[in-house]
């Protein structure tokens, strides 16, 4: 079957079979390989994307209900070689080690930062809740989107 | 992209951001599923639904049918091959495939082939194994009741389940004697239980066999990729140099990623019968059930107090190695390092003993930043003081700063054959109370406690044992444990270098770079840190038991320091002047009394390449080489503090605080140490309260998901307190011991200890076997506790 | 990762168009909603349907109005909805206790009410929280709509009143003065499911109780819907011992099966706990209400 999604703000038209999960059509059908998977159940959050601005985890959503959805990945964060102040805040708070988990707390955090500016702490630990990580323990996760919410306000202000 | 501004960037050690940050916050990492090459296959195995089964037939006619498939392998396959079996790390065999009998659930029984990953899992329901079950065991202690079922009937001389035999250290008199004469003795039977490291990025493979050339590439995340190159070359008799492994970036280790799987035995029989490449990823479930669990030690420990000080700590142990012995850790020592459970404490008397047993569960054992079993011993020592401080109503700090071994003590022949390099433990379990405010919390535990609430306190000092190792006593399978590294300055003055440390987010990219710029005054961010492929770094054991810094770092310090040499000695012609009559300062040599004349690294490395001739006997070029032989392991420390309240009606445990300060000797990146700090904490938090692989008695594994494995979330982890002291090794050239592993050694006995300390007045808890889930604190408060399973 | 096997994929144009695709497939066709229980449930295969309508296109049934004295909550509502609806939380806040508790964000972002409660496991909160709430969902099929209580709904575990062809569409919360209305729930890690869970409602008249819902989640094979607690408590004015007292009822009936959370005694123990504290937050909204 024939599924037409916008991806990172482009349309694309892809032929693809039903069982088809969102993050493979990612990954294997787009080669968008920032977008990782790491369970078999729902729990990990490495897969999340941003489906109509919300995180989902692409893992438990079929390619097929897609079809005239907008789907935003990390690829789409760095334009024009500036990077999104989650992305860099993240570098600044050391909130990654070995990677895996970050693509999906970087979108989480993006479409937290994109409802609610200001986050407190408690909130942020709330919002990655359905993301693990092996590597940081979290507090540098969430020193990381206070980071981008200083900056990104900083930012407007100016 | 800048790291930040010049002026910020330290040349050498200091809080530098990572380099390597650049591909991951873009989601450009290349870990092994973004790997596709052309015509690549796809693999899946096929496993055990069964504990313990003979294999009375299998029919894979209905999946070589499907469409999509290319091949599907067994062990009858494998056999002619010669690789049905494989040898482990622990000189055991492991069935690559099942032939005759499958031993645990999840056991690699067929490896089919496909166009696809989708048809590749579609197929694998298509092959008919029928089974003939056979009574199973999974409890460590029932492995070696006369009647048990004999698990390892394939090894001839094999009558029971007794995997390797007893292995002793220390002293067992001198502990009678000591024990005799204690004023206080607490014993303890208790189970590090089963749990699994359960990194982020499952393992997997890419065989890539080029039949023309006999060129095998391997693209595997794996922590040892030489000795991986090794194993493979041994075991399918190809030779090592045609083998080339990529590990490109790993998505976490933390001791998974160690062994040799069956299934990656299959992707390389995979690729070298189809001809083309063959990729494999193992789903959570796979890796949850077959792949390298950790801990499963059952310990029977007691110790011993003479006028207010510990004297002595002696432990038996059954260690449940799985269906096979695959444990990883030097040959010399089968049950890898727990003899340190010696502690941090000058004992007069220490002893153990282990042995370990088969049993219908996946094969493994030393993983999950265990420093080969630290963490057990660790846990042991830790929660006995616990116990025993409670019982001698003594302050748990107190207990622990009168029998603690004095700084002058150093280096320090403990009692089971360790010699401790250096350590002021009572400075770093001062610097916890103090972070931690412990009088006031003390003082707040007391006023709650009036009120009827469950406020606890844990307390852990741990001392680590890591950097394996001296070749002497170290080796893997017959590859001492030394580390290569290379190091290159180019003409430009900018520099590679080259090493066998693999991280898997230890930030070596970083790191080593900072090592080598403290040695040479060039800007870290003109050091290029190449790691990950044997064809283009040197030999070495791999990164696990935090042994990067400590081996490969020391080799990238003496590396920089041959260089750096040889810089003299191209300066000495550079200005002029002898060799002798130079001095360094970061980044130049210049001539002692004359500073305005000098030679700047960055002329250095021209003129090494350069036309001008260079002093007499000196080849052309600035490269350093070394191989490092560590004299001894090195041994950080650290001392915990952990507050709790505990809900009276649901029993629900609440991590209110985490003081930690750990003392790693020098610290070459603060802001990277503290990162693994903190992830280490999350490990023990979820080690202490949640995590745990369990069987039932037919041996099905009850935690073979996610949602079954309980890892923590942020809602589970408090805002770390972090300190440090630091206390250089001295063997060390930069007098660093490394980390990695040190916070999920010290954090699970401090939690344990915390919950205890909470119910002990209250409820006459002393112990509470991990995890401490409600269910379980809830039965400890009504006297009701039980181990796990 | 397990991938599911494969389905033919089609999408319903209105809750009309699902019933009739339901009807022309038959019984291996199953709705696709939030999908987080069936695709998990696909990829583990243990569900192995051959067809899915996909009916999260349906915006008309996404909706969360009042109407006759009734909070209406479309079927397709999502989880995070739920949460955030002022509508909802001034009158049933026992929605915020529950959703907050409810897996995590990003599945809160696509689960549904009527993905929840067809799915029907006895560990789910949304089950025990519309039982409390005395709530009758509206199940539609190609005869036309039925309207079918909460005690009606759950036959079995797993096993709900929908029949093959029927597609849920809608859930009715009446409202009442004097109502308030919370949910406890003890779990072994944020977003796990229940040890126990108790979802419990008082609608309060001068004082007294007038009527009460109490029911749990994973304390049986279904939404045990605790009759006898009820029963104690209407009628009777609020305090402490009265709510302890429903708590042991809770804890007897209900019938909790050991598993990997926790042993029998351990879940009685919570069923007894949880009830008393969601009783007492629930008579503390309902006085603040002004009830």
């Amino acid at each position: 079957m024939e599924v037409t999604v916008t991806v990172n703000g482009e349309q694309v038209t892809r032929d693809i079979e039903p069982a088809l999960l969102l993050v493979h059509f990612i990954r294997d059908t787009l080669g968008l390989t920032g977008t990782h998977w790491g369970c078999d159940t729902s729990n990990c959050g490495a897969c999340v994307v941003l489906l109509d601005g919300r995180p989902v985890k692409s893992c438990t959503t079929l390619a097929a209900s897609c079809d005239g959805h907008e789907i935003r990945t990390i690829e789409s964060l760095e334009v024009n070689g500036r990077l999104d102040p989650v992305q860099q805040g993240f570098h600044e708070e050391h909130g990654l080690q070995c990677g895996f988990c970050t693509p999906g707390m970087i979108m989480t955090a993006r479409a937290l930062l994109d409802e609610n500016p200001d986050p407190s702490e408690a909130e942020i630990r709330t919002a990655i809740s359905g993301s693990i990580c092996r590597c940081t323990g979290y507090a540098n996760i969430v020193r990381a989107v206070r980071w981008a919410a200083e900056h990104e306000s900083a930012e407007s202000r100016r | 992209m800048a790291t930040t501004a010049a002026k910020e960037t330290p040349i050498g050690h200091g809080n530098m951001k990572r380099k390597e940050d650049a591909r991951f916050i873009r989601g450009q990492g290349k870990y092994l599923d973004d790997i596709v090459l052309p015509g690549m296959l796809h693999g899946a195995v096929l496993r055990s639904p069964y504990a313990h089964a003979r294999i009375v037939s299998i029919d894979t006619s209905a999946a070589l049918a499907h469409p999509k498939v290319h091949r599907v392998i067994t062990a009858k396959d494998l056999e002619t091959l010669g690789l049905a079996w494989m040898p482990t790390i622990s000189y055991d065999s492991q069935a690559v495939l099942a032939g005759d009998k499958v031993r645990f659930q999840g056991q690699e029984v067929a490896f089919v082939i496909a166009e696809d990953r989708y048809s590749a899992r579609d197929a694998l329901p298509l092959i008919d194994v029928e089974y003939d079950p056979l009574p199973a065991v999974v409890n460590a202690r029932k492995a070696l009741d006369p009647d048990a079922p004999l698990i390892r009937d394939d090894k001839p001389d094999q009558t029971d389940n007794l995997a390797t035999p007893l292995w002793e250290a220390g002293r067992a008199e001198e502990c009678e004697h000591v024990f005799a004469e204690a004023d206080t003795v607490v014993s303890r039977d208790m189970i590090y239980p089963r749990c699994h490291p359960a990194p982020l990025e499952t393992c997997g493979m890419i065989a890539d066999m080029d039949p023309e050339t006999g060129q095998l590439d391997i693209y595997n995340g794996n922590q040892a990729p030489n000795l991986h190159r090794t194993v493979y070359a041994q075991v399918a008799g190809l030779p090592e140099h045609m083998i080339r492994i990529m590990t490109n970036d790993i998505g976490g280790g933390f001791g998974n990623k160690v062994p040799v799987y069956p299934g990656y035995v299959c992707t390389i029989v995979g690729s070298i019968v189809t001809g083309k490449p063959v990729k494999w990823v193992e789903d959570r479930s796979e890796n949850l059930m077959s792949t390298g669990f950790a801990r499963d030690y059952v310990m029977s420990g007691r110790i011993c107090a003479k006028d207010g000080k510990i004297t002595g700590v002696q432990v038996d142990v059954i260690a449940d190695h799985g269906a096979f012995d695959s444990t990883a850790q030097p040959s010399k020592f089968p049950a890898g390092f727990f003899h340190v459970f010696a502690g941090s404490y000058d004992l007069e008397a220490a002893h153990c003993s282990v042995k370990a047993v088969y049993t219908n569960k996946a094969p493994g054992g030393v993983a999950y930043r265990c420093s080969f079993r630290v963490t057990e011993a660790i846990y042991l020592t830790e929660r006995l003081v616990g116990e025993l401080a409670l019982k001698m109503e003594v302050d748990p700090t107190e207990l622990r700063l009168r029998s603690f071994i004095r700084p002058e003590q150093f280096p320090y022949e403990n009692k089971t054959g360790w010699t401790y390099d250096s350590g002021e433990y009572e400075k770093t379990m001062r610097e916890a109370m103090r972070i931690a405010g412990y009088d006031e919390l003390r003082k707040e535990q007391a006023e709650r406690r009036e009120r009827g609430e469950l406020m606890g306190i844990g307390v852990s000092f741990f001392t680590e044992v890591v950097g394996a190792g001296p070749k002497k006593h170290m080796d893997i399978l017959g590859q001492g444990m030394a580390d290569g590294c290379d190091l290159r300055v180019h003409a430009s003055g900018k520099a590679v270098l080259s090493i066998s440390a693999q991280t898997q987010g230890q930030a070596h990219e970083t790191t080593f770079a900072q090592i080598v710029a403290e040695e040479l005054g060039i800007s870290p961010d003109d050091i290029q840190v190449r790691h990950g492929d044997t064809d283009r770094t040197p030999f070495g054991l791999g990164t696990y038991g935090s042994r990067s810094t400590p081996v490969s770092g020391a080799a990238a310090a003496v590396a920089a320091r041959r260089v750096r040499d040889k810089a003299r000695l191209i300066a000495a012609g550079m200005l002029e002047t002898s060799p002798e009559d130079l001095v360094w300062e970061k980044g130049r040599w210049s001539v002692r009394g004359d500073p305005e004349k000098n030679a700047t690294i960055d002329q250095i490395a021209e003129a090494a390449y350069g036309d001008a001739p260079l002093p007499e006997g000196l080849e052309g070029g600035l490269d350093g080489q070394s191989v490092y032989d560590p004299p001894n392991l090195t041994y950080p420390c650290g001392g915990y503090i952990c507050v709790v309240d505990i809900d009276p009606d649901t029993a629900e445990v609440k991590l209110r605080r985490f003081i930690a300060v750990d003392d790693c000797g020098v610290r070459i990146n603060p802001m990277v140490v503290d990162g693994q700090v903190m992830g280490g904490l999350a490990e023990g938090v979820g080690i202490a309260l949640m995590e745990l692989i369990s069987f039932d008695e037919q041996g099905n594994c009850l935690n073979g998901s996610l949602m079954d494995y309980l890892i923590p979330t942020a809602l589970e982890c408090p805002d770390w307190e972090l300190g440090a002291t630091v206390t250089p090794c001295p063997h060390h050239p930069i007098g660093a011991k490394g980390v990695g592993e040190s916070a999920t050694n010290g954090s699970p006995p401090a939690i344990v200890n915390a919950v205890c300390d909470a119910l002990y007045q209250s409820h006459g808890v002393a112990h509470i076997d991990m995890p401490l889930t409600p269910a379980r604190v809830w039965a400890a408060m009504q006297g009701k506790a039980e181990p796990p399973q | 990762m397990q991938t599911p096997g494969p389905i033919e994929y089609e999408r319903a144009t209105t809750v009309h168009n699902a019933i009739e695709l339901l009807e022309k497939y038959g019984p291996e066709t199953r709705i696709l909603a939030g999908g987080h229980s069936l695709l998990p449930m696909m990829k583990l295969r243990l569900a192995n349907p051959e067809r899915l309508i996909d009916i999260n296109e349906l915006d008309e049934l996404s909706y969360i109005r009042e109407a006759d004295g009734e909070i209406r909550i479309g079927a397709m509502t999502r989880h995070r909805e739920l949460l955030e609806s002022e509508l909802l939380t001034r009158h049933f806040p026992i929605f915020v206790d529950a959703e907050t508790v409810i897996a995590d964000p990003p599945v809160r972002n696509r689960g549904t009410i009527g993905g929840s409660l067809a799915q029907a496991d006895a560990a789910e909160d949304l089950s025990a929280v519309c039982s409390a709430l005395k709530a009758n969902v509206v199940i539609a099929g190609s005869g036309g709509e039925r309207v079918v209580s909460m005690e009606d709904f759950h036959v079995g575990p797993y096993m709900t009143a929908i029949q093959d062809a029927e597609v849920l569409t809608e859930i009715r919360l009446p409202v009442r003065a004097g109502g308030g209305s919370a949910h406890e729930k003890v779990e072994r890690r944020a977003g796990d499911w229940a040890i126990v869970a108790v979802s419990a409602a008082l609608w309060m008249e001068g004082g007294r109780i007038a009527d009460a819902g109490v029911a749990l989640s994973a304390a049986g094979p279904t939404t045990v819907h605790a009759t006898r607690s009820e029963g104690l408590l209407r009628g009777e004015d609020p305090s402490e011992e009265l709510f302890a007292q429903a708590g042991a009822l809770a804890s007897e009936d209900c019938s909790p099966t050991a598993d990997g959370r926790g042993p029998v005694d351990y879940k009685r123990h919570l069923a007894g706990v949880l009830t008393k504290r969601a009783l007492g937050r629930a008579a503390e909204r309902a006085s603040n209400r002004g009830g």
